[in-house]
This record gives C-alpha cells, sequence and structure tokens, in this order.
C-alpha cells in the first residue's frame, strides 16, 4: 500500500492526457488499466500497431493514429503505470483496490480521478443472446488487437457513428460485409435537423465531414444498406442462422451466421455508482450520467470523473476533459493555483467545447429506438441470470418499485457481470411498467467487487493489511 | 381524517410482517406501516440461517416453538420459503474450540433439549468432507436449515395482506401520542388510529420505544455478507465458526454464501449501509482456512444491511413498560430471522389475550 498524490483509473484518452499533466507538473501520479497496454477502446493497441503493423494502422485511420501521440506523451510524463490491473473497489475515503497477476492491493491518494470510459449499451432484441452475435465493440477490439477479420460474413445492426466507422474498417481490412441494417429512425434525422446549425457553428464540422466520408466510402463498397430498419430478429436455436427486419412496411429475412450490433455507447457508471455518486438521466441519450461539474469534480472531495464515463464526449473531448481534470487535480494538491489552472485550460476549455459542439446533433440522431430500451416480454435482458422483460413487468405488477427490488425478486444483476449489462435496461423496462421516468426509479445499488476477485486472493490480503 | 384500526404494527420487516399476519388471522384489524419496503432492511438482506445451534439459553424454547412452524412454513404462508432442511453445524478448530462446543452441549442438554449433537472428527469429516483436515469436532443440529430470506419476508408480506393486513409501504411513522385509550401515529402519509400498538421498528424500533419513554441501548450494525459465482456442490450443512466469525453455506444454486457477522459501515439516516473490505479480508482468510477448496472461488457480490443490536444480544419481546396497549419485538441482534414465525404468534397472543405461554421475561424492555 502507498499513498500517491493521484491516482488516475482508466488508460484511454482521458485518463492517459490527465496521467500526462500531472505526472510533467511533478505530481506523484499512477495511472491504473485493465488492458495490457495504454489506449483504452478507442485507441487500443496502439503501440504494438503503430511499430509492427503500420499497414493496419492507415486502415484503422488518422483518428486512430493520433492516440500514438497520447501514448508517447504519457510515456514521456514520468506518471508510474500499472497496466493489466482491475480495479475492484473504489473508496470515498480514497482508497483503490486492485488485482493484478493473481495478487490484490491497495493503493491510496489524494485524489482519484475515474476515466473508465464507456460501454456499448445493451442492444436485447430477440435473439440477441445467440452465439454468433456480438456487440460492434467486440469486432473492433478484434480488428485492432489482433487483425483478424470475421470468417463469416458479418451484418451489421444498429445506428451510430462507431457502426459506420466499423463497416468502414472492414472494408478496408477486407473482411466480408453483407449487410448494414441500419435503425436509425426517419423521425431521428428530422430532429436532429434543428441542431445542425449549432453544430456547424460550434466546431462541429470536422465531425460531419468524417460522417459524410464514411457513408460515401461505405456506400462505394457496395454493401447493401438498409435504412429505417425496426423489429429487428435474429434467428437460430444453437446460434444465429438470420435476421430479420422491417424496413419501409415490408419484412425481410437475411441468412447470418455473424451479427454485431451496436446502438451508441453509454457512461460506465458502476464505479460512479459504488461510490455513491448522485446521476441525472439524459432524455435524449437515454442514459444516466454521475454529476460532476466543469472540472469533473465529483460531490466527494478528491474523487473526480472525466471523459466518456462522465457523458459521452468521445475520444479528444475526453482527452481535454482529462487535462482539465488532471490541472484541477494539480490545484487541489496546491500545486498550481487557481489562475494558474485557469491560464492552463484555456486552450483544452476552447477544444473542449468544440468537440462537444457537435453531440446535440449525434445524440438526437442516434437516439436509441424504444424496443431497444425496453423490449418486448420475451426477451432476455439479463443475460447471467436468464431473466426476460416479462419476468421484470410480471414482479412489478407484483408490486416491485424498482431495480434492486426486482433484483432479490428475480435475482436479474446478480450473475457475475454485476448487473453491468442489463442494469440500464432494467431501469428502463421498470420505467415503463411503472409509468415513472427512469431518474426516479433508479438505478442496482451497485456493491464492490467491481469485478470478481477470488476468495483465495483476498485472504491472501490478510498479511498486508 | 384519520384512518382506523385495531391494531398498529410499525415496521415491515419479517417480524411486522408475521406479527400482522397472525393478529389478523385472530379476525382484528391490523394497519401495517414500513417506511421504504417490506423487506428491505435485515429481513431481506440476512444470511437466511434458520437455526436453533447455539442459540443463548432465554431463545433456546422460543427458536425450538419457531421450527416446528419453519418445518410446515408452507401451510403458514403458502410458500416453502426456499427452506432447506440441510442442518447446521458448528466446527471447532483447536482443543480450545473443542472445549467450548462440549460444555454448550453440556449445558443445552441439561436444560433438556436434544437439538444440539457433539460430533468426533471422523463424523465430522463424513459430514463436511471438504473440510480442512486441521479442524477436531463438532456440534449439529441436524434439523436446522436456512431459507430464502426475501422470499420469505415477501411470503408473510403476501400472507398478512391476504389476511386483511392494510400494508402501508413508504409510509414512516413520525409521531406517536396516546389519549383516551387510543394510539394516534403520525406518518409521513396521514394519522393512524388505533387501541393497540405494535412496535417491528427493527434497527428503527429503538426510536419507537424512545418516544414511549422507553430508552434501549440499541446500536445499529451492518452485518457483512459475500457470494462466490456457481461450486461445484461440497457443502450441505450450514456450517459455524467457533471463536472465528463465519456462517458458511452453499446455496441450492451451487453459489456460496459467506456471513459470520463481520460489520459494514451502517447508516440509518440514509437507510443505507456499506462494506467494509478490511474485515471481508479476515472473513475471507477463515474460509480459505476451514475450505481450500474455496480459494479459487470467484467473490462477485457483498452486500449489507441494516440490523441492530442489543448489548446482551437477545432482543426486546413483550408489553411496553410505560405504556397500555404498546407492544415490543425488536432488538434482534442480528438472528431474528427463524424466530420471525414464532414472534408474530407471541404478539398476536399479547394482543389479544394479554399473555402467552413462551417464557419470554428475559427480553422484557425494562432490563436496560
Amino acid at each position: 500500500m502507498s499513498a500517491w498524490d493521484a491516482i488516475v483509473i482508466g488508460a484511454g484518452p482521458a485518463g492517459l492526457a490527465a496521467a500526462s499533466v500531472l505526472a510533467e507538473r511533478g505530481a506523484n501520479a499512477l495511472l491504473i488499466d485493465e488492458q495490457p497496454a495504454p489506449g483504452g477502446q478507442i485507441y487500443r493497441g496502439i503501440e504494438q500497431l503503430a511499430a509492427t503493423r503500420p499497414g493496419l494502422l492507415a486502415v484503422l485511420g488518422p483518428d486512430y493514429a493520433h492516440g500514438a501521440d497520447l501514448v508517447q506523451r504519457f510515456r514521456a510524463s514520468g506518471a508510474a503505470y500499472l497496466p493489466g490491473s482491475t480495479v475492484w473497489q473504489v473508496t470515498p475515503e480514497r482508497e483503490v483496490w486492485l488485482s493484478g497477476a493473481g495478487r490484490s492491493a491497495r493503493h491510496d491518494a489524494k485524489a482519484i480521478l475515474l476515466a473508465t470510459g464507456a460501454m456499448e449499451r445493451p442492444v436485447p432484441v430477440p435473439g440477441w443472446t445467440l452465439p454468433g452475435v456480438m456487440t460492434a465493440g467486440a469486432v473492433q477490439i478484434l480488428l485492432k488487437s489482433s487483425g483478424l477479420r470475421a470468417d463469416a460474413p458479418l451484418v451489421l445492426a444498429g445506428s451510430g457513428p462507431l457502426l459506420y466507422l466499423l463497416a468502414q474498417q472492414c472494408l478496408a481490412a477486407g473482411a466480408r460485409l453483407s449487410a448494414i441494417l441500419d435503425t436509425t429512425s426517419a423521425a431521428n434525422e428530422r430532429a436532429a435537423l434543428a441542431h445542425l446549425p449549432a453544430a456547424v457553428v460550434g466546431g462541429g464540422l470536422p465531425y460531419l465531414r468524417k460522417g459524410l466520408q464514411l457513408r460515401k466510402a461505405i456506400a462505394k463498397g457496395g454493401v447493401k444498406w438498409v435504412r429505417h430498419v425496426t423489429k429487428l430478429r435474429i434467428e437460430g436455436t444453437d446460434a444465429a442462422t438470420a435476421i430479420t427486419f422491417e424496413s419501409k412496411g415490408r419484412t425481410e429475412r437475411l441468412p447470418a451466421a455473424l451479427v454485431a450490433l451496436h446502438e451508441g455507447v453509454i457512461p460506465a457508471q458502476q464505479m460512479t455508482r459504488a461510490l455513491g455518486l448522485d446521476h441525472s438521466w439524459d432524455a435524449v441519450a437515454q442514459c444516466f450520467r454521475p454529476a460532476v461539474d466543469a472540472w469533473g469534480n465529483s460531490a466527494i472531495p478528491g474523487i473526480l470523473v472525466a471523459g466518456d464515463s462522465a457523458g459521452i464526449g468521445g475520444a479528444r473531448a475526453a482527452e481535454h476533459a482529462g487535462r482539465l481534470a488532471g490541472l484541477e487535480i494539480l490545484r487541489h494538491l496546491g500545486r498550481i493555483d487557481g489562475a494558474a489552472r485557469d491560464r492552463l485550460a484555456a486552450s483544452d476549455r476552447r477544444g473542449l467545447a468544440a468537440h462537444l459542439a457537435v453531440r446535440p446533433f449525434l445524440d438526437r440522431l442516434y437516439a436509441p429506438p424504444p424496443d431497444i430500451l425496453r423490449p418486448a416480454d420475451e426477451v432476455t435482458i439479463c443475460r447471467c441470470e436468464e431473466i426476460t422483460a416479462g419476468a421484470v413487468r410480471a414482479v412489478v405488477a407484483q408490486g416491485c418499485q424498482g431495480p434492486n427490488q426486482a433484483k432479490s425478486f428475480l435475482r436479474c444483476g446478480m450473475g457475475p457481470c454485476q448487473g453491468r449489462l442489463c442494469g440500464p435496461t432494467v431501469t428502463s423496462v421498470i420505467a415503463g411498467a411503472l409509468a415513472r421516468p427512469e431518474a426516479e426509479v433508479g438505478y442496482f445499488r451497485i456493491r464492490p467487487p467491481l469485478k470478481p476477485v477470488t476468495l483465495g486472493e483476498l485472504a491472501d490480503m490478510d498479511a498486508v493489511e | 381524517m384519520s384512518a382506523t384500526a385495531d391494531v398498529l404494527v410499525v415496521g415491515g420487516g419479517i417480524q411486522g410482517c408475521s406479527s400482522a399476519l397472525q393478529i389478523a388471522r385472530r379476525g382484528l384489524k391490523v394497519i401495517l406501516v414500513e417506511k421504504n419496503t417490506a423487506g428491505r432492511h435485515a429481513s431481506g438482506v440476512n444470511a437466511g440461517g434458520v437455526r436453533r445451534l447455539l442459540r443463548a439459553a432465554p431463545e433456546i424454547p422460543l427458536a425450538v416453538a419457531s421450527m416446528r412452524m419453519w418445518h410446515d412454513i408452507a401451510a403458514l404462508v403458502g410458500d416453502d420459503c426456499g427452506f432447506r432442511v440441510s442442518g447446521q453445524i458448528a466446527v471447532a478448530e483447536d482443543a480450545a474450540g473443542l472445549a467450548t462446543l462440549e460444555a454448550r452441549a453440556a449445558e443445552v442438554r441439561a436444560l433438556g433439549y436434544e437439538h444440539e449433537e457433539l460430533v468426533g472428527r471422523n463424523e465430522l469429516f463424513e459430514i463436511l468432507p471438504a473440510l480442512s483436515r486441521h479442524c477436531v469436532g463438532g456440534l449439529v443440529a441436524r434439523d436446522d436449515g436456512f431459507a430464502s430470506p426475501y422470499h420469505t419476508t415477501m411470503a408473510f408480506r403476501r400472507a398478512a395482506i391476504a389476511a386483511g393486513v392494510d400494508l402501508r409501504e413508504e409510509c414512516r411513522a413520525t409521531g406517536f401520542c396516546r389519549a383516551a385509550s387510543i394510539w394516534r401515529v403520525e406518518t409521513s402519509s396521514g394519522a393512524i388510529e388505533a387501541p393497540i400498538l405494535v412496535n417491528c421498528g427493527g434497527a428503527w424500533g429503538g426510536a419507537v420505544a424512545a418516544a414511549l419513554g422507553e430508552t434501549v441501548p440499541l446500536e445499529p450494525t451492518a452485518p457483512m455478507m459475500m457470494v462466490t459465482s456457481r461450486m461445484p456442490e461440497f457443502v450441505t450443512p450450514v456450517v459455524i465458526g467457533v471463536g472465528r466469525k463465519l456462517s458458511f453455506k452453499q446455496m441450492p444454486n451451487g453459489t456460496v454464501l459467506i456471513g459470520g457477522g463481520h460489520r459494514g459501515v451502517p447508516d440509518t439516516e440514509r437507510d443505507s449501509s456499506s462494506v467494509d473490505f478490511r474485515k471481508l479480508i479476515t472473513s475471507a482468510r477463515t474460509v480459505s482456512d476451514l475450505f481450500p477448496i474455496m480459494r479459487e472461488a470467484q467473490i462477485v457480490r457483498t452486500w449489507s444491511g441494516i440490523e441492530s443490536r442489543l448489548p446482551d444480544d437477545v432482543p426486546v419481546i413483550g408489553p411496553s413498560s410505560t405504556e397500555e396497549g404498546a407492544y415490543h419485538a425488536f432488538g434482534f441482534s442480528s438472528h431474528g430471522f427463524q424466530l420471525g414465525p414464532i414472534v408474530g404468534a407471541i404478539m398476536a397472543d399479547l394482543v389479544t389475550l394479554g399473555r402467552t405461554e413462551l417464557p419470554i421475561e428475559a427480553f422484557r424492555i425494562s432490563r436496560f
């Protein structure tokens, strides 16, 4: 156990930027990350790829390559780094408990920055639990970490920037893509238009341009691209064999052994929930986000949140937010004063605003379809305990008032994923059944360990504690 | 206008639901108020042990009577409550532990009870094949077992409602006064009047008693539990530590539930509690020493819930010492779950007959 000036959790853009600025200005900073190498989800495997496979780096595009600079600056900063380490508890007293290489340890800090990023929104459509159905993010991880390509033709279904990016990356890498089933609704497209001028004026033009380029590249690739898709359903008994959907009033069916689903990303909230932070409901993006101020400060002194885990803004916004939080921690530590913080923060403030300008447009355009949030009765929503949406609605009819009671009734959220995957859906299903807002219905009470830890590992902490 | 009933029960845990059920079945009109939801605290989150083994001497008659009700629980509440007769066994790790168990066995026998039996090493390892070989003996209650606490409390809640109890959840009792032999209780959703008041307030029961002018040294606690991922079946009975805090059982689905009295941090103001992993390390050490097979088990969840204890670790059960028409059943000190069925019957006896056949003198509120 050691005391650090600052611990940063998560080596994505926010965490890397924060740890760098902290260490560069003399703070004794530790960056902890689950992955074996820095970069987070977005810049996963960037160092190795840059060094060994420049060809694949080119396929993944310049935005991905930007991560190399970020990682380089971090490596040069002198910050301590613990890769391959899973944080399983963070306390309001600023202790971080983690597991790495089969041993658990505790680290204390004067300040902690949570930069745990986003997770893909669960996409509970009928058949989503069948083997052969993955998330788009999982496909992208394969692409980045090993360059592996899917060996069966892939159907991409859903909506959101990542879906198009992945389609383009698959095409560029020569993967077989049999169709893109785009669930973005015409209503979303119309509603998003109202936010377009502000996005353009505010600095969102590069995003819009990139989006158009992606669409052009996909169209050029000649892939079947169906718009305004609804009623996705994956068929199969032991594994996915086909996907059915509706478009323009017609039902279609495609053979599909490999399906990647995606409906955007939401803040990873296990850690902020476990700390007992307040969360607000974002009615457009349909997700919770923790309450933090403009510097990332939460209601708990010395606990900050930055990047996508504080609200989805994307990699570049996260980098600026991470640096801002790093500067704020330096102020907490007494290494700079408020005036210096503000001065040093000026360019990141501008950068953050510019990168966030496009968000209202994107959030509106890719707002998830209602049947994903509140799936039909037959659909499994808790995979660990195999609980359907109907089972949750049935206990609500019996008087269950919220997610924690549903957990007691049904065990949903009690499996090895600890509610990470079913939590958002359970909240929305209960909100629908009670006709009450999600903010009131609330969320699972999250307790440590945030990730499973073996009993032996915990027992062995006895000697050090 | 205030609501009226014959009996107002405060507290929707297993004691309150069981009391309301039994009183309503005797034909009285009962309102039950619960500030959160039924089973939200100790009743819903305890380890689920249904145990006579190692109970304090004054509790044994009640535990024995309650156990008879458990063995026919479906007849009482229309649900099996997940009750399993698995046996419960206390394990001695050394000579001192064994001496403790021998003295205990003699004490229980002298009181005229047969349910606790000493077992030597051979039988101990037959009962617990996965137990570490350093253990030297045990004390077993073969007809003890465990149940599913939340489902049990829900079953009592449903049965109470079916018996006509007017259950009001999210309804917090805030003020108590009595005039002309009628209790008037202010709540967060209006006043309720009833000639008889039953306090089953659990960790908040001390506050109710204080409102009646009876101060008890009730200390809020937050017992903690750990649950592992599913393991191959390796242990049948509930295992209790001797000299080390442990309560250990494998559930029918293969998960292992580890409790035993290590405490987290209660927050009765916010109705919540938090776990303290420093103490769970000790708990993990104990389990790892007794069942080496458990070292590879993944801890997937922990939790704690708000409970309370009295200095002598036995509850308050009986009439108020200051007010007519008021009765208490609270402060069960982390082992009230098994007593739930009989406490309901006792409270119904007290309310309708003014007395009970079971010895409850040791639980009087005036002992403090």
